[in-house]
């Protein structure tokens, strides 16, 4: 067993875990946080994304250990105060999905891009979620969403400077 | 799918990674991205008995210049190098090569040692190494050296790589200004090429076409000789040997390489 030491969600977590255990299935057993799923787990379809250290990964092909020392969030980890986050606000207003399936995957792999990309144009938004398949093949509403969002966080930015 | 049991350890620096690769030998790897071994260890197609962690050695990663050549440690992640404003000033295939690596989750953990050192023929870096006519730096025991791309890759995820060496990082000479091509054929997003082509300075490298990265040697004479991008294409499979699987069959790739080869001549971008 090896030590880990890991922050999710905000939280901070201590664990004596197997080197083998996938950052995955560390997430939805250990912690039971189910959001993340797991699809293909051959690092192709993306259910399983998460952020580490803010950047989207695909926690089938990421171990426990290798998250040792990082901040890992999931799906459970964006609302605050009770209140979607802005890019789950905008899957549900534009119906950016269908079966829900993928759905967590492609929120978390929208954070991640807006975070790297606030102001993507459809053809980016479409190439920044290239690692996330809608077996629905639902994906104009989902980008939708994409840009959605985007157009939200920077309302709130502008709002936000224009307070300060 | 679970990887069989292993023993972990991160290593505290190169040095210690190579201790531990002296010790262990071949029931060692090297995990630093992870993205070509763990998927390698899921399907238990390697179960190596001890994993010595690289990822998270500041030492081993990052853009630099060492005198007429750009250098990429390790364990760079391809998001970084695709990234990084020096190497895309000072070999702007090779960043876009990065770029063009699976999807933007693949390319958060991925790094350019592991992806060369996996030696996939279909891959987008080994090509752009090849391309580049770029070198890899490899340490071990008894010291260093720096080996060609031509005589790193050997076959079918084969390379040069000694099982108690790391690839610590990678050369390649500094081409600003100068224009390349790059077209990569996939039949679905973020899947490894069914042919590629990177071509710059009358240099031209193909994937796919073989059991590891090649040159168009018979259409880089051509070019040298004054012959059009058309001309010189045409001759881009000459000399080649792919391989066949469902996605395409051995007539099929040359189609494509001259294909691609005369795409990537005609646009190339500088």
């Amino acid at each position: 067993m090896t030590h880990i030491e890991l922050t999710v969600n905000g939280e901070k977590r201590s664990d004596e875990v197997e080197p083998r255990l996938l950052l995955i299935h560390y997430l939805r057993e250990e912690l039971g946080l189910r959001a993340a799923n797991v699809g293909c787990d051959t690092t192709s379809c993306g259910a399983c994304t998460v952020l580490l250290d803010g950047r989207s990964v695909k926690a089938c092909t990421v171990l426990a250990v290798q998250a040792s020392g990082h901040e890992v969030t999931t799906a459970e980890g964006l609302s605050e105060g009770g209140e979607l986050h802005p890019v789950q606000a905008a899957f549900q207003q534009e119906h950016g999905l269908q079966c829900g399936f993928c759905t967590p995957g492609m929120v978390m792999a929208t954070v991640g891009l807006l975070a790297e990309n606030p102001h993507p144009t459809e053809e980016q938004a479409r190439e920044g979620l290239e690692g996330n398949f809608c077996r629905c093949t639902g994906y104009h509403n989902i980008i939708r969403a994409v840009l959605a969002a985007a157009s939200a966080q920077a309302e709130t930015t502008q709002s936000t400077e224009v307070t300060a | 799918m679970i990887p069989a049991q292993f023993d972990y350890i991160a290593a505290e620096s190169a040095g210690h990674a190579i201790e531990l690769l002296a010790e262990r030998g071949d029931d060692a790897k090297l995990l630093a991205g992870g993205h070509s071994l763990l998927p390698m260890m899921k399907l238990r197609l390697a179960t190596p008995e001890l994993l010595v962690d690289i990822g998270g050695l500041d030492e081993l990663a990052g853009v630099s210049l060492d005198g007429d050549h750009l250098v990429i440690g390790a364990t760079t992640r391809h998001g970084d190098l695709a990234a990084s404003e020096l190497a895309r000033a000072e070999a702007p295939l090779l960043a876009y090569a990065a770029s063009q690596v699976g999807d933007p989750q693949i390319r958060h953990r991925g790094t350019i040692g592991g992806s060369l050192s996996h030696a996939d023929p279909s891959a987008d870096l080994p090509m752009a190494l090849v391309a580049l006519g770029g070198s890899v730096v490899l340490q071990g025991p008894s010291g260093t050296r720096i080996v060609s791309a031509d005589d790193f890759f050997q076959g079918y995820f084969e390379t040069e790589l000694a099982p108690d060496e790391l690839l610590t990082a990678v050369r390649v000479p500094r081409r600003p200004g100068v224009p390349w091509g790059y077209q990569k054929f996939v039949r679905r997003a973020n899947d490894w090429a069914i042919v590629g082509v990177a071509a710059i300075d009358g240099r031209i490298a193909l994937a796919n076409m073989g059991p590891k990265p090649v040159r168009a040697l018979a259409a880089e004479e051509a070019l040298a000789a004054g012959a059009s991008p058309a001309e010189a294409a045409s001759l881009a499979a000459d000399g080649t040997s792919p391989g066949e699987d469902f996605h395409a069959d051995r007539e099929y790739r040359r189609h494509l390489a001259r294909v691609l080869t005369r795409r990537a001549l005609e646009h190339e971008r500088g």
